[in-house]
């Protein structure tokens, strides 16, 4: 077709021995919004490294409005109106939302003095097209991060852009500032520009896209239209199966109490909550961010502990003032980012997974039982199937998936008899999700008690049988997970 | 007014006037005319080093420790080679300029092409220029240096005449090290290589996508960092008239503090021309005071120390106070 503004053909791409892509056609008019799918490893950032010329194909050709380039590479491509913006936005958090914004265009313009007022010029204009405010003098680093991607949006639009590609854009934006990304999105489309939207968030996909296309195994699945899709056929698209729709069950046995909190109250944060957990349970806890959710996870953790109120453990009042108390009364939590909280992620795999409990692999004078700990580390990384090459790999090498299920075997490894899990699958391809519901399930079905807190109400609704709700740090109701839909929940859960 | 409160310099001037009131209420002959032009001059040296440890510093990384060695041995170089062949001044500081930025230039290349943290690598390029120094010269020391170093140091801008008798006025060398600040200033402000240098800072892999050429950015930061040691080298010959194996190499850790103490971040991008004048006359006038007041020049160290510590806690503190007032908005919503 003519009016195509990108054209790849037979796009073959190899990275030592691995068959990154093969064969891959694809093509784009002017105006579209495609959203890209995929597992991680399915190929998705090697076509997109490609089509910005980041990394050169073995084979195939680039077509940008009905030319031949030559000679792809990422200069090259952003002349032809082609910019990216990657997943860590690529921006100078020590200078102003102005000269952020500016930077490629000075650049680009070769001009060896710095012309100011031009500057905040160029800044203006970009931001006047996507009707952004941001203060101009802003440093860049003390902005949220929903701003942020607001001036990397921005900073694209300096230049004539004619297709821009959004990297994983909504992974650490709040629900509003999302709301906010997927107009801005429509309003370029709306000026003719191009977008390449790359997420794991199926909802997300179905708002924003036009179009989707899946890849699996470094080929295309399939390019759909957004009509033809609805949320099962996109998981369809993405693991080349059928959907997992089962639900958690509890496990019919004689319920014994193993949590009950009272009253427990932390200034600001949140007030009187009371609940019970039993045995073999999944508890969820919906509610928005800054609904005090999260706040209640790390009181009962002891990272942020509680003003008063009562936690009563196996029978036994407990006062948790520190982790230590917390973890020695039987709790374990991940949090709600693993990546600062959660893991030490320039250490091994092995010595993350070892961390909580390498108090048990202490033998004779203090010294740490090698054997032991190895056995342990072992175990945990079968159990879990974590997929890294080696024990002694870093955290931060592995995928989203894979970093998760360090950070639960990490506490799984210490026997808790709860388990917090706050965002357990942020950030993580579907199939990943998907096991990590499974390991979430089988503690409790092992007698562990769980509370499970997310954004994501569907996920709630299938793997916990009993819904707290939670609105401005107070318990609002309780709510049976087979008695709601996720509509019905997702309501509640924004009705402020 | 909010924004200027907010800045680590505005604290800064405040602490140095306030030890200038002190000083001078004690022992008044502190705010005499010819007080302030000696200071000035003899905080020429540290002021020229400063404002290429801001340059190293705002690019990032860890601070370059190597200038006083690359000073020491282009002040001998200097000294010898005039003493051996002649010249004049120009001969001196081109020398000078030459040599120090090739040995600067010595750091960048090896901190860029083997990665090698800026500390690490400038902790061995120190011991070897200084190492090689001494061999070469036996750790000797030239009492006497050629006479247009006597004569430069001593120039006067505006020379006045006071009561008893003495000739005061303005240095060359405090002109010097103002017109390397205001180069200083000019690079980073106005230059598209300055910003180069503080986007690096910032996120260098930002900017190398950005298509900046990161291995010169990095090459002519410590080039430039050679090259100031090098006139800094000039200005302290012409103060001390000699060249001592010694007598820079000592001086590195005091003008880093003086630069951090101008809030310039240890980790990169963030710095200003400003603040280190500030930090550098801090330690000026401090020390300048512990001479007035009659106090052991051992206490320069302690006061220095305690300057430093003050200095960092309370940016520290800002910091704290800044993230914790975020935190308390988020929580208001939800309570």
């Amino acid at each position: 077709m003519t009016d195509d503004l990108l054209r790849l053909s037979n796009i073959d791409k190899r990275f030592a021995g691995v068959h990154a892509l093969k064969g891959v056609d694809f093509s784009l008019r002017s105006g579209e919004v495609r959203c890209l799918v995929g597992e991680n490893g399915s190929g998705k950032s090697t076509l997109i490294k490609i089509i910005s010329g980041v990394v050169r194909p073995n084979e195939g050709e680039i077509w940008v409005a009905g030319e031949k380039v030559s000679n792809p590479t990422a200069n090259e491509m952003i002349r032809r109106g082609v910019h990216v913006i990657y997943q860590d936005l690529s921006l100078f958090p020590n200078l102003t939302v102005a000269e952020n914004i500016a930077m490629p265009h000075v650049a680009e313009s070769g001009k060896v003095l710095i012309d100011w007022s031009n500057i905040n010029a160029t800044a203006r204009q970009a931001m006047a097209r996507i009707n952004a405010k941001i203060d101009a003098d802003a440093v860049v680093g003390e902005l949220p991060v929903g701003l942020q991607q607001m001036v990397a949006i921005c900073r694209a639009l300096t230049g004539d852009v004619k297709l821009l590609i959004l990297d994983e854009p909504t992974a650490s934006l709040t629900k509003v500032e999302i709301d906010q990304l997927l107009n801005v999105v429509a309003d370029m489309k709306s000026r003719g520009i191009s977008i390449i939207f790359i997420t794991h968030k199926l909802d997300e996909v179905l708002k924003v896209a036009d179009t989707v296309t899946g890849l699996r195994d470094g080929s295309i699945v399939g390019t759909f239209e957004r009509s033809a899709l609805d949320n099962d056929k996109l998981v369809e698209i993405v693991t080349g199966g059928p959907v997992d729709q089962s639900r958690f069950r509890l496990a019919k046995r004689e319920r014994k109490k193993l949590l009950e909190v009272r009253n427990l109250t932390k200034r600001f944060n949140f007030a009187d909550v009371s609940f019970d957990l039993y045995e073999g349970e999944i508890l969820g806890i919906a509610g928005v961010i800054g609904s005090g959710r999260s706040e209640l996870a790390i009181a009962l953790f002891g990272v942020d502990p509680a003003d008063r109120g009562s936690i009563v453990v196996d029978g036994r009042e407990r006062r948790i003032a520190s982790v230590q108390d917390s973890v020695e009364a039987g709790f374990a939590c991940v949090p709600e980012n693993r990546l600062t909280q959660g893991l030490a992620l320039k250490r091994s795999v092995a010595d993350n997974l070892i961390a909580a409990a390498i108090e048990s692999c202490v033998g004779p004078f203090r010294l740490i039982d090698r054997n032991h700990r190895d056995a342990l580390i072992a175990k945990w990384i079968a159990s879990l199937s974590i997929k890294a090459n080696d024990p002694q790999v870093a955290v931060e090498t592995l995928s989203g998936g894979n970093q998760q299920r360090v950070v639960i075997g990490k506490w799984l490894a210490t026997a808790p008899k709860i388990f917090i899990l706050d965002g357990p699958t942020v950030g993580v391809d579907i199939a990943a999700k998907s096991s990590i519901h499974q390991i979430v399930r089988s503690l409790a079905a092992e007698g562990a008690g769980v509370i499970l807190i997310s954004d994501e109400v569907p996920e709630l609704i299938r793997n916990t049988n009993r819904i707290l709700l939670m609105r401005s740090g107070r318990i609002q109701g309780e709510i049976e997970s087979d008695a709601v839909t996720s509509d019905e929940l997702q309501r509640m859960v924004e009705a402020a | 007014m909010k924004s200027l409160l907010n800045r680590s310099e505005f604290y800064l001037a405040l602490l140095i006037l306030l030890l200038c009131v002190v000083i001078g209420s004690l022992n008044p002959h502190f705010f005499a005319l010819q007080n302030i032009l000696g200071f000035l001059k003899t905080s020429s040296v540290n002021g020229i080093l400063a404002v290429g440890v801001l340059f190293v510093l705002i690019l990032g990384g860890t601070p370059d420790v190597s200038f006083t060695a690359i000073a020491q041995v282009v002040e001998y170089v200097v000294v010898l080679a005039t003493l051996r062949w002649g010249g004049d001044i120009a001969v001196g500081f081109f020398i000078a300029c030459a040599l120090g930025a090739a040995l600067g230039a010595v750091n960048g290349f090896l901190i860029h092409y083997f990665r090698v943290t800026t500390i690490i690598v400038t902790i061995a390029t120190f011991n070897v220029y200084y190492g090689l120094l001494y061999v070469m010269t036996g750790g000797g020391v030239i009492f006497v240096v050629p006479r247009f170093f006597k004569d430069f140091g001593e120039y006067l801008i505006l020379p006045t005449t006071d009561a008893s008798g003495g000739v005061f006025g303005l240095s060359l060398l405090t002109v010097l090290w103002a017109g390397a600040l205001a180069l200083g200033w000019f690079i980073l402000r106005r230059t598209f290589l300055g910003r180069s240098i503080l986007a690096m800072g910032g996120n260098e892999i930002a900017a190398e996508r950005l298509g900046i050429r990161t291995f010169w950015v990095r090459m002519f930061v410590f080039a430039f960092v050679g090259l100031l040691s090098g006139v800094a080298a000039i200005a302290h010959t012409a103060i001390v008239l000699s060249a001592i194996p010694n007598s820079i190499v000592g001086k590195e850790l005091e003008v880093i503090a003086a630069v951090v103490l101008g809030g310039a971040s240890l980790f990169g991008g963030k710095g200003t021309i400003t603040g280190t004048l500030l930090g550098v006359l801090l330690f000026a006038v401090l020390r300048n005071g512990l001479v007035l007041l009659n106090i052991s020049s051992y206490w320069y160290d302690v006061a220095i120390g305690i300057a430093i510590t003050v200095g960092v806690s309370f940016s520290a503190f800002q910091q704290l106070r800044s993230r914790r007032s975020k935190v308390n908005v988020i929580v208001a919503q939800a309570a």
